[in-house]
């Protein structure tokens, strides 16, 4: 590298330029870096490549009519997903409900000043410790566990109230309410770790403000902190249902996989991960091409909530904190 | 040190107001600090500072000689800090505001707050302003309010087309001049100001200096600077705080407090002096 400057560095000046060394170094650490974040893009293109490319012909065979028809029967190559696309969103929808309310609550409560700080360290460990449990021990939990708890309340609301399609069936075993309680469990401390994040980074000045102005310690959490936070928040619920859509285990051993849609909360149920995980062992060559397909919608549902919640994102920060 | 000490033997003439019955009407409150703690350290010892209705006083001194700690006490901000503890008493309207049954909540929203950095809240503009109004669960014409209070803090004509914008998308001196419209909206009869100015720059500053004065026809000010010429230039009253190291520790204390002409012109005190002529500071 040239030095323009060579005339200053003269036997008593202690500056000098940077070294070959420190320029090789430099110009290393950035292909590094560069590579790296090439390998991911390429990673995502060659993933949909591949499975595009095997699932091309299953969408040339059924087209459209996959998404929105209902039986899957390898032995009569009648191929449709929609109770699984069904089954997919309305199992992920609830439990963003149940983990989003308990997982944001954990979050307010972890950091706004309700524990000592210890033993919210202490607490802390022990959701993100959740998050270390497999996802067969889940399913093993929930068979074991929830569906026994949860069976006498679940036939006791559907004779009393029945009449409600959300309590329509009783719950003989597995269904939708036993997995949706475990995935929301699962996704808790998803959504706990990153709204914990978007609400301590809310700046000390802004709490100030807010108690200044005479509110609670309640008011300035729910009317300045949190709306604070919220890119953030929505950004842990985005993730937390993109993780509820792709979850496989615990859901193929708890939901019943029973191709049926209906809005009880207790029937079985089916999604499309739980699908693909029960049925690829056993299937013949037709039937992969229609689990390509399943797969590929799968991806574009999960790639979709995830495009839409960057959107969304977007568009609050630029509404709330007038960043352009 | 020994204007330290010699500052501690003469009594100020506000001394003489010992308790609630005796506060003269003029005052509108009435800080006898005596010890304020956080956790072991000492932060300010024997202060006792009156702030007058319809006036601006000024806060004065070094680093770390507890005004800001000082003004805090005046509306409770202090308990925000678990290790904090007080002695003494703070009248508001014949009430000890440190009495066991008050809550600072109510306190808080009877004395307006702007402080050292603008921090207008993640809501536009109008929303900011609007807070405290919806919060006091405020009956009247809620748009009428908002403006009257934006005019008031003369930020109405640069802001009166794009209400819905964020406030953060505006200057640092507008975010100021929103934050005191948002503190002055409830109308409280006091306003503390914490170093408003200290991260403006000089246009900004002028502006706000310009309206704490506007202001002070309606509002008690009680104001943190660390800019003498600041003091000088709008405070009516003036306090001054020196800081003893005496004990180990830097503990604040008022040193002197009078008119601000005579603080400037003629201090009674020779750390006021010194600290006026620029010795230290």
């Amino acid at each position: 590298m040239l030095n323009p400057f060579a005339k200053a560095d003269t036997v008593d000046s202690i500056s000098g330029p940077p070294s070959q060394f420190d320029y090789g170094w430099d110009r290393t650490f950035q292909f590094l870096a560069l590579a790296g974040a090439w390998m991911i893009l390429i990673l995502v293109v060659f993933i949909l490549w591949e499975i595009g490319g095997q699932a091309l012909p299953a969408m040339r065979d059924y087209g459209l009519s996959f998404i929105t028809s209902t039986t899957w029967d390898a032995n009569k190559s009648q191929f449709g997903i929609l109770p699984q696309i069904w089954g997919t969103l309305y199992s992920s929808i609830l439990a963003l409900l149940i983990g989003g309310f308990f997982g944001i609550a954990v979050a307010i409560f972890l950091t706004q000043d309700f524990l000592q700080p210890s033993l919210a360290a202490v607490f802390r460990t022990i959701v993100e410790l959740l998050a270390a449990i497999p996802s067969v021990v889940y399913g093993l939990w929930g068979i074991y566990v929830v569906i026994p708890a949860l069976r006498p309340l679940a036939n006791w609301l559907h004779e009393t109230l029945g009449w409600i399609p959300l309590f329509g069936t009783s719950l003989s075993g597995p269904g939708m309410m036993p997995a949706a309680i475990v995935l929301a469990i699962m996704i808790l401390p998803t959504i706990t770790a990153i709204s914990q994040d978007a609400l301590r980074l809310v700046p000390y000045k802004i709490k100030e403000a807010a108690y200044g102005m005479g509110t609670t310690h309640w008011e300035a959490i729910l009317k300045v902190i949190v709306p604070t936070a919220s890119a953030g928040i929505f950004g842990a619920l985005v993730l937390g249902f993109g993780r509820a859509l792709g979850e496989t285990m615990a859901l193929a051993m708890l939901i019943g996989n029973s191709n049926q849609i209906s809005l009880s909360l207790f029937s079985p149920a089916n999604t499309l991960a739980s699908l693909l995980a029960s049925s690829f062992p056993e299937a013949g060559q037709t039937e992969i091409k229609a689990l390509m397909y399943a797969a590929m919608v799968l991806l574009a549902i999960t790639l979709l909530v995830n495009l839409m919640g960057t959107a969304i994102m977007t568009y609050t920060s630029k509404k709330f904190e007038g960043k352009k | 040190m020994n204007a330290t000490a010699e500052a501690m033997a003469i009594p100020t003439a506000v001394n003489a107001v010992p308790t609630t019955a005796a506060m003269p009407a003029s005052i509108a409150i009435d800080c006898k600090l005596d010890k304020v703690f956080y956790g072991d350290f000492l932060a300010v010892r024997d202060s006792h500072v009156p702030i007058e209705k319809g006036k601006i006083t000024g806060f004065i001194g070094p680093s770390g000689c507890g005004k800001s700690t000082v003004l805090r006490c005046l509306n409770r901000m202090n308990d925000l800090i678990k290790i904090f503890r007080f002695q003494g008493h703070v009248h508001f309207h014949g009430q000890d505001v440190y009495a066991r049954n008050v809550d600072p909540v109510i306190l808080r929203r009877y004395i307006g707050m702007v402080f050292q950095q603008p921090n207008p809240f993640t809501m536009s503009i109008f929303d900011n302003v609007a807070f405290g109004l919806r919060l006091n669960r405020f009956k009247g014409n809620l748009q009428e309010q908002v403006e009257k209070s934006l005019r008031r803090a003369a930020l109405w004509d640069e802001v009166k087309d794009k209400l819905n914008n964020s406030g953060l998308s505006l200057s640092g001196g507008q975010q100021q001049r929103l934050c005191i419209a948002r503190a002055i909206a409830t109308e409280p009869s006091i306003l503390l100001m914490d170093e408003p100015c200290s991260a403006l720059d000089p246009v900004a500053t002028r502006r706000i200096e310009e309206l704490m004065i506007e202001l002070k026809a309606k509002y008690t000010i009680a104001l943190v600077t660390h800019n003498m010429q600041q003091a000088m230039r709008v405070a009516d009253k003036t306090a001054f705080f020196g800081v003893d190291i005496s004990k180990g520790g830097r503990t604040g204390y008022l040193v002197e407090m009078g008119d601000t002409q005579q603080i400037f012109e003629n201090p009674k005190e020779d750390l006021t002096k010194k600290y006026i002529r620029g010795e230290f500071s």
